[in-house]
């Protein structure tokens, strides 16, 4: 008990005097996590949006696979993403292994199916008197997609988040695509996982405060955004 | 040349059919006010003829172009000569002027003297900046009625327009299409007898989706009166 005190204090105590290597490692976890949820949005609120206004065949089937690939293990996605870009992989000529840029796209591919699926719940509960009062104001139908996406934007907002948060604290990817190489590809899980393993507790305490500070923070800005 | 027209108009879910056989014409600055019980398929007419649901049989001929054959790009160019104001309208997120500003924007016309002009036709020349989703009932009636004026409509499409309004405010509102009638051509679906006899030019009577009168307001409500004893004018609704 005296020890987890004692690493508790030296924890807090990196944290106070903002130790360049907790900075760093935050800092690298923040760009890596906000990246991967960017490209994310990117790609997955117009996929929401295609998947919900558009009918087509098998549309059910494939909502009900985004929704089970929700809890996709994240070494899964680590491993499917390594096959991929290792040297001899399909993408092995872009030198991606062990590299930020590996990871985002790992990360990206996690969080895709929770911000595809929460932005497709987010689009089916806006109301659809909304879009007939939009189509009957003379809306085209691009524009009535954005009346409901703007409608939609807590909720979409909400999704983004979650996916952010999911980027942020995993671990199966940036340890098997990152590499946890220091200084380069070390983000806040795999610091954690290995300074405790290497018994160095009072930093793995500090960068786990952060890490529990950062999913307060997102918790309290989806609270906010959620009662927009 | 008529400026609306419907030809054996129907309107079918699977097998329960909502409307059938409706032919009937609107001529430019009329008020025609389509009179019926609940769920007689009044509010369905309406929505044919703003193409929000495509007819299963029969067309709908506006100012001589058959708009329900139109491609999707065209129908919107049909649709932006007209607006529906529903029963029970819907606000937008934002304020009371940004919902009416709404169809200005789609149409990349956006101008603040016009929403001001419709804020006060309506009465609600101080709620411009009011967020519209914590407005009473009335209040979003009327704004709807805003959103829809403000557009200058040749065609205005009223489903219910006074259905949620107290007295003072429904009679502001029946002024209001009044003074409407002559420049914009108005159909209006209502419960409201008095209303009829009041604005319309002429009545088209709705009973089990099929068109069982149309005429003058007197000779259509004389009619309904002789049909259902149970109906008088000073009943005032249906």
């Amino acid at each position: 008990m005296e020890e987890i005190w004692n690493g508790l204090l030296k924890a807090v105590e990196l944290i106070a005097r903002l130790d360049p290597v907790v900075v760093e490692i935050t800092a690298r976890s923040l760009f890596i996590s906000l990246t991967s949820a960017f490209l994310a949005a990117l790609i997955c609120i117009p996929l929401g949006g295609f998947i919900e206004f558009r009918s087509f065949w098998g549309k059910r089937a494939i909502v009900n696979l985004i929704q089970t690939l929700y809890g996709l293990p994240t070494v899964t996605v680590g491993l499917l993403v390594f096959l991929l870009i290792s040297r001899s992989g399909p993408l092995g000529g872009l030198h991606l292994l062990f590299s930020p840029a590996g990871m985002i796209i790992g990360q990206t591919i996690l969080v895709s199916p929770v911000m595809t699926g929460l932005t497709i719940s987010a689009l089916a509960g806006v109301s659809p008197q909304i879009k007939e009062t939009a189509k009957s104001l003379g809306a085209s139908e691009a524009q009535v997609i954005l009346t409901v996406i703007k409608e939609a934007r807590p909720a979409v907002m909400a999704a983004v988040l979650l996916g952010f948060g999911r980027a942020l604290s995993e671990v199966g990817v940036a340890m098997m695509v990152g590499g946890n190489i220091q200084g380069y590809t070390r983000v806040l899980t795999t610091a954690i996982a290995l300074n405790t393993s290497m018994g160095d507790l009072e930093l793995s305490m500090a960068l786990g405060i952060i890490l529990i500070t950062l999913s307060l923070a997102i918790n309290l800005v989806l609270g906010k955004v959620q009662g927009w | 040349m008529t400026f609306l027209e419907t030809r054996e108009l129907g309107k079918a879910y699977g097998q329960a059919q909502i409307l059938k056989d409706i032919s009937l014409s609107v001529e430019r600055g009329d008020v025609l006010a389509l009179i019926g019980p609940t769920g007689s398929g009044k509010t369905t007419l309406l929505r044919l003829i703003n193409l929000l649901d495509e007819p299963s049989e029969g067309s709908v001929i506006f100012d001589g172009v058959n708009i329900t054959a139109l491609p999707e790009k065209e129908k919107i160019r049909a649709r932006r000569r007209m607006a529906m104001v529903f029963q029970k309208p819907v606000m937008f997120k934002g304020s009371v002027r940004e919902n009416i500003s709404f169809g200005l924007n789609v149409r990349k016309m956006g101008d603040p003297r016009k929403v001001d002009e419709s804020l006060r036709a309506v009465g609600l020349d101080s709620f411009g900046s009011r967020i519209a989703s914590t407005l009473s009932g009335g209040e979003m009636q009327r704004t709807a009625l805003a959103r829809a004026l403000v557009l200058e409509p040749e065609l205005l499409l009223l489903d219910e327009p006074t259905a949620n309004l107290d007295p003072k405010s429904a009679a502001s509102i029946d002024r209001l299409i009044h003074d409407l009638s002559r420049k914009t051509t108005v159909i209006m679906a209502t419960h409201n007898m008095q209303q009829c006899h009041r604005l319309a030019d002429r009545v088209a009577v709705i009973r089990e989706g099929r068109l069982t009168g149309l005429g003058r307001p007197e000779e259509v409500l004389a009619a309904v009166m002789k049909q259902d004893e149970s109906f008088s004018l000073p009943s005032v609704t249906w």
